[in-house]
């Protein structure tokens, strides 16, 4: 089935070596970290996380968003998912190899990184991260494979992948709750230490996730005509809607709760984020942005007419996208480190080499996703034709 | 010797079979936990000298290795600069004078060192006080729960270690520790050491670093080095020996110790 990616028109083969020749320029800067240490980086003692281990958090929420689909689609026998469930369950392939390659960079001896199976502690939430996500990865390898490759030879799935498609939407929550473990299970950083951390990154996980597949097959659309009809857009809009709604309402527990108690700990990292602290106010033009972008994209989705019509949407949805993304992308992580344990501010700013590591990253994530879906998409329509 | 095709690979399957067969037998004794003993044994019938790898016989022991800085007797900025000097130079810490800084001891404001203490009318001579900064060795540290290979580890003796070999820089326990006490590798540390001190390993860049109560010191019978400069204003011993120098100080002293409320139980205590 393979061979589906091998056959494509001039554009499609265009991108495809775009796509191989900015991974080549991002490695080039990655063999540069590779010689010199992660001090090529803005990170520091004090914020000693950073882009990096950001960008893993928020694609670990866009892998955990296939069950989006998983779940109307197997559980609930809505045959209209049947178009886009493939490119939801192959997006989560290429979101999950993202974030085991975001992890793999961040690593001070990344030639040591099989310390983890040959030493394995089951104490530490980071053995069972990396437990839950390669489990993930191939859960969504054999099942999306197999129902495809069955779609092509016109039979029905084997018997085995059904109770495998179960498994995957338990475990598509259990890498985000796990993820969320990462942070919510430290004493001394307060940003973190919140009980409704998973739910909100569960929440984020399931507006943004399926706004990407969304935006996303909207160009596949208009690149190959394959539609996976109006239907599905519908229904998945309104699940992003409520999904959004949800993860506002979250924020906001947060918000509540640190300000009424009014205890400096939990109010410090949000009046960093949000005003500064101590003249450091790096940050509150981004946070700003995203506040007003997530309530403007909620104003486009939840009235049915500006959700339904197409343009609002998409703007809606990319709106959607960036708020989410500033969030967890970018907030999240480094204001958990400020203040830090003597409650002073450390400044971070990613270096441009570790912005083009980044991009090389999500490259690398961008030309999976495309091989993925040319043989999706390929099978697809042959199917129909 | 002539061997034909057939005996060669009756040969190479059998010791491909024996190998394998060791392999596996390691890979269980080790489970187990037979590997160490019989390598001890192994090691001590071929005469060689397992002594060196273990500690001297002079070593100090302990249940619980504690600390207890008497900030009364720390007067002028020479007193901790001793203490900060004597660190840096035995234990080959570069001096990094950037964000990407590498600390083993340290000096921060009173209520830097303890924030929840947050008094603005606090008597003088606390206010801008300098307190000396180090691993506090908890008891149930947080760094050695996330740790996702055992690189950092505690002893028997109470001391949170680390392995620079195993370590692979994922810079959890940095995230995990509430005290600000570690240090990562940014860089290769070499060029920026004065001065190596061919006793104790330099570190290589990527691992993750720390104070370790003088380990190696203790391991040869010696005192951790800022206790030893220190000039009796810093107090180290067994905390679950009752007749330690460090329980008595502790009991006939009012002493704090640092975020006492996460549970961590530091073993590094303040007399105020």
């Amino acid at each position: 089935m393979i061979e589906k990616a091998f056959y494509g028109s001039k554009k499609y083969w265009i991108w495809i070596l775009f796509l191989l020749a900015l991974i080549g320029v991002c490695f080039h800067f990655y063999l540069i970290q590779f010689t010199e240490g992660l001090k090529i980086t803005g990170m520091s003692r004090n914020v000693s996380w950073g882009l990096y281990i950001a960008q893993f958090t928020y694609m670990v929420g866009v892998a955990a968003s296939a069950v989006m689909l998983v779940i109307p689609y197997y559980l609930h026998h809505y045959k209209t998912f049947s178009r886009i469930v493939i490119l939801g369950e192959f997006m989560a392939i290429a979101a999950v190899t993202v974030c085991i390659l975001f992890i793999f960079v961040d690593l001070g001896q990344p030639m040591r990184v099989m310390n983890v199976i040959l030493y394995p502690q089951l104490h530490s939430v980071m053995f069972w991260d990396m437990t839950v996500l390669s489990g993930y990865l191939i859960l969504n390898l054999l099942i999306g494979w197999t129902t495809l490759e069955a779609e092509r030879k016109d039979v029905p799935p084997p018997s085995w992948v059904k109770p495998l498609i179960y498994l995957s939407v338990v475990w598509a929550i259990s890498i985000h709750t796990v993820t969320a473990f990462l942070y919510a299970g430290l004493p001394g950083r307060p940003f973190w230490l919140s009980a409704i951390m998973a739910a909100r990154f569960l929440a984020s996980a399931f507006c943004a996730g399926p706004a990407i597949l969304l935006l996303l097959a909207f160009i596949v659309k208009k690149l190959t005509s394959y539609d996976p009809g109006e239907e599905p857009v519908d229904v998945l809009s309104k699940i992003i809607t409520y999904a959004m709604s949800a993860n506002i309402f979250f924020l906001l527990l947060e918000v509540f709760t640190a300000f009424y108690s009014n205890i400096p700990d939990d109010i410090n990292s949000f009046k960093y984020l949000f005003a500064g602290l101590q003249g450091h106010k790096e940050l509150v033009p981004f946070m700003w942005t995203s506040a007003i972008l997530g309530l403007f994209s909620l104003a486009l989705l939840i009235p049915p007419q500006t959700r339904k019509n197409k343009t609002s949407l998409v703007i809606a949805l990319v709106a959607l996208v960036v708020s989410t993304w500033i969030d967890k992308g970018l907030g999240l992580v480094v204001a958990g480190f400020i203040p830090n344990p003597f409650d002073k501010v450390t400044s971070y700013t990613p270096t441009f080499p570790e912005v083009m590591i980044a991009i090389g990253v999500y490259t690398v994530g961008i030309f999976i996703l495309t091989v993925l879906w040319k043989v999706a998409i390929s099978v697809k329509q042959k199917a129909i034709s | 010797m002539d061997i034909d095709k057939r005996q060669f690979l009756k040969i190479m399957g059998i010791s491909g079979a024996l190998w394998l067969g060791s392999r596996l037998a390691g890979g269980l004794s080790s489970i187990f936990g037979i590997g160490d003993k019989l390598d001890k044994k192994a090691l001590a019938d071929a005469g060689l000298e397992i002594s060196k790898t273990l500690p001297s016989v002079n070593a100090l022991k302990a249940k619980q290795w504690a600390m207890a800085i008497d900030l009364r007797k720390f007067k002028t900025q020479e007193d901790y600069q001793r203490c900060i000097k004597v660190c840096d130079k035995i234990h080959n810490i570069p001096d990094i004078p950037t964000k990407q800084e590498i600390k083993w001891i340290w000096e921060e404001p009173y209520d830097a060192a303890f924030p929840e203490q947050h008094n603005e009318y606090i008597e003088n001579q606390l206010k801008d006080k300098p307190v000396l900064i180090l691993c506090n060795q908890c008891e149930f540290p947080p760094c050695v729960r996330v740790c996702p290979t055992g690189a950092t580890f505690k002893r028997k003796d109470g001391i949170v270690m680390m392995d620079y070999h195993r370590c692979i820089g994922c810079r959890y326990c940095m995230a995990a520790c509430p005290y600000g006490s570690r240090s990562f590798n940014f860089q290769d540390p070499r060029p920026f050491i004065k001065k190596i001190d061919p006793d104790y390993p330099t570190r290589t860049k990527g691992v993750v670093e720390k104070c370790d109560f003088c380990a190696e010191r203790l391991d040869q019978g010696q005192m951790p080095a800022c206790v030893e400069v220190s000039n009796g204003a810093i107090i180290f011993g067994d905390l679950k020996d009752p007749n330690s120098d460090i329980r008595k100080v502790l009991s006939e002293n009012f002493s704090i110790r640092r975020k006492p409320e996460l549970g961590t139980q530091p073993n590094v205590f303040y007399i105020i």
